[in-house]
């Protein structure tokens, strides 16, 4: 059995002297979506964004594809990674943005084939066509040549997640997606995202669509207070949720 | 769906308007001061003639075109050095950062004319220059008027320039670096592709403002023997004595200059609000066009 896509073990992470993430033991395997639920403040973007290299991890091990984030291992000791290597790991992991953050002053076109070019030195024309693909994919191929400033919020968020998907990701990590939409906007992001699970990314999505956790979700991890509530299966956490604190989360969203 | 309610539209509303009898009186007084000044002005001992016919003389031509190689050349060393010391500044390195900070407060606190001096009088504090792997000079050979100019208004305005910079990258949302940073670029890049393009949108008024300014700061460059437009007309009037005559002559020309490049701004800032905005202000050409458009639709 191949390295979990995800593995963190005892994940500490402070800022100043607020310690917002106490102890996270979470493992995502290939081709798992784990959805992490739970109220504002509980550490999950922050876990996310540990993932992606954006924070540095205090204390505790976090992996992605058997590799430690931020860090080398030789022998005993740790080295930092230098920023040309955490830049060559963020290529390889997906993230999509509470809000989208596309880039203004490029077109949809111009999003997605930014860092494909540049980073991956793909050719103009074959990273454009990609692209096309990509917003054909996610249902926005009329609006090739749109600004961001000329989209609406939820063809804002598709352009962004094809904008992830143009770096061929081995791990998406979506920090509440939706939040920022419009609900009748929501659905058209959630179909996307459905469409990816049932491709088979590994997904990590930190959201409040329970409905969403509970359809598409092969994992659900209820995230409360910097520490691992409760996690399992979305049928038994979401429907019959063993903890307190979990009953209590659940009554009020669902 | 429309209303089938009112088939015919609503009486139209009839109302005194308000009178506005602070304007009138406003505008009375404000035209008698200008009838006043042209009054004094016809009387004025000022030979219109002599300005016309140097505004086109070649000594002034030549310094005008001398203001608009300095004004330009030292604009772009200021803006080189105003974005190098911006990213020094926010940069996490506190040594870059210290040097940067010194070098705003050291050339924005001290007068720039006081500035040109010292470049120009260099020689006093090194007599020779030297340059390592190419050889030594003598200072004075070195620092020409042009030299010394070109120095004293182009450090002095990189100091300025940083100020503005600083400013136009801290508006750029922290959100477009992560992002940026999320797709794997490196800080160069995310600051060259991402970072800097938004952030001239905030950038590029300022530094129109300021590189009109520099039009006519440029003329402090007189002071090191440097010929441009003020220094032409100061060359011709001492000889001539038609003082007004001449100080009219050049300040025609700054006005042509500042014109001109008003109008280059107002595309340049056209060109960096693309997405920012949902519709880019029209250009004179285009208002044109749609005007004749909509008339030739009325008909």
């Amino acid at each position: 059995m191949s390295a979990p896509m995800v593995h963190a073990e005892k994940v500490h992470k402070s800022f100043g002297k607020v310690e917002v993430l106490k102890g996270i033991d979470l493992t995502v395997e290939l081709g798992e979506v784990c959805c992490l639920l739970g109220p504002s403040g509980s550490g999950k973007s922050t876990f996310l964004r540990c993932i992606n290299h954006l924070e540095k991890v205090d204390a505790g091990r976090l992996s992605v594809d058997g590799e430690l984030v931020g860090y080398r291992q030789s022998g005993e000791k740790l080295y930092e990674l230098k920023e040309k290597e955490t830049s060559s790991k963020r290529a390889e992991i997906g993230m999509v943005f509470q809000r989208f953050n596309l880039f203004p002053h490029m077109t949809a076109l111009g999003n997605i084939v930014e860092a494909p070019i540049r980073v991956k030195g793909l050719g103009k024309a074959e990273a454009a066509e990609r692209a096309r693909a990509l917003l054909d994919r996610v249902g926005l191929s009329d609006k090739v040549d749109a600004y961001p400033a000329q989209l609406s919020g939820g063809q804002q968020q598709r352009v962004a997640i094809a904008r992830a998907l143009a770096m061929q990701p081995k791990l998406m990590l979506f920090d509440e997606p939706t939040s920022a939409l419009d609900p009748e906007l929501v659905g058209e992001v959630l179909d996307v995202m459905r469409g990816l699970a049932a491709d088979g990314m590994t997904m990590l999505v930190v959201t409040h669509e329970m409905g969403f956790a509970r359809d598409v979700g092969d994992t659900v991890v209820f995230m409360d207070g910097g520490v691992v509530v409760e996690s399992g299966a979305p049928h038994d956490v979401i429907n019959n949720p063993q903890q307190e604190r979990t009953r209590a989360f659940l009554g009020k969203v669902l | 769906m429309t209303s089938t309610a009112s088939v015919t539209a609503p009486e139209r509303l009839v109302a005194v308007p308000v009178r506005y009898w602070g304007r009138w009186v406003s505008a009375v007084v404000v035209l008698v001061l200008v009838g006043l000044f042209l009054y004094a002005m016809t009387r004025a001992d000022v030979n219109w003639q002599t300005t016309r016919h140097f505004f086109t003389f070649p000594t002034i031509v030549r310094g005008a075109g001398r203001t608009l190689l300095i004004s330009v050349l030292a604009q772009a060393l200021g803006i080189a050095l105003g974005v190098v010391v911006a990213v020094m500044r926010s940069s996490g390195n506190p040594v870059t950062g210290a040097v940067g900070w010194f070098y705003v407060w050291f050339f924005r606190g001290t007068p720039v004319l006081l500035q040109l001096l010292v470049w120009f009088n260099l020689a006093f504090l090194f007599p020779t220059l030297s340059f390592p792997g190419l050889g030594s000079a003598k200072t004075s050979d070195v620092m020409t008027p042009f030299v010394a100019a070109l120095l004293g208004l182009g450090i002095n305005e990189g100091a300025y320039m940083a100020e503005i910079v600083r400013a136009g990258l801290n508006s750029v949302d922290e959100g477009q670096t992560e992002a940026a940073q999320a797709l794997g670029m490196s800080r160069g890049l995310l600051l060259r592709r991402i970072v800097l393009p938004q952030a001239m949108r905030v950038i590029v008024p300022p530094t129109g403002n300021e590189f009109i300014n520099m039009l006519k700061t440029s003329s402090l460059a007189s002071i090191v023997q440097y010929g441009e437009l003020l220094l032409a007309a100061q060359a011709i009037y001492t000889n001539n004595l038609q003082i007004m005559e001449l100080l009219f002559s050049a300040a025609l020309w700054y006005l042509v200059l500042t014109s001109v490049f008003s109008i280059g701004q107002f595309y340049l800032e056209r060109r960096f609000s693309r997405g920012a905005t949902r519709n880019l202000a029209l250009t004179p050409l285009q208002r044109v066009r749609l005007a004749l458009l909509r008339s030739e639709r009325a008909r």
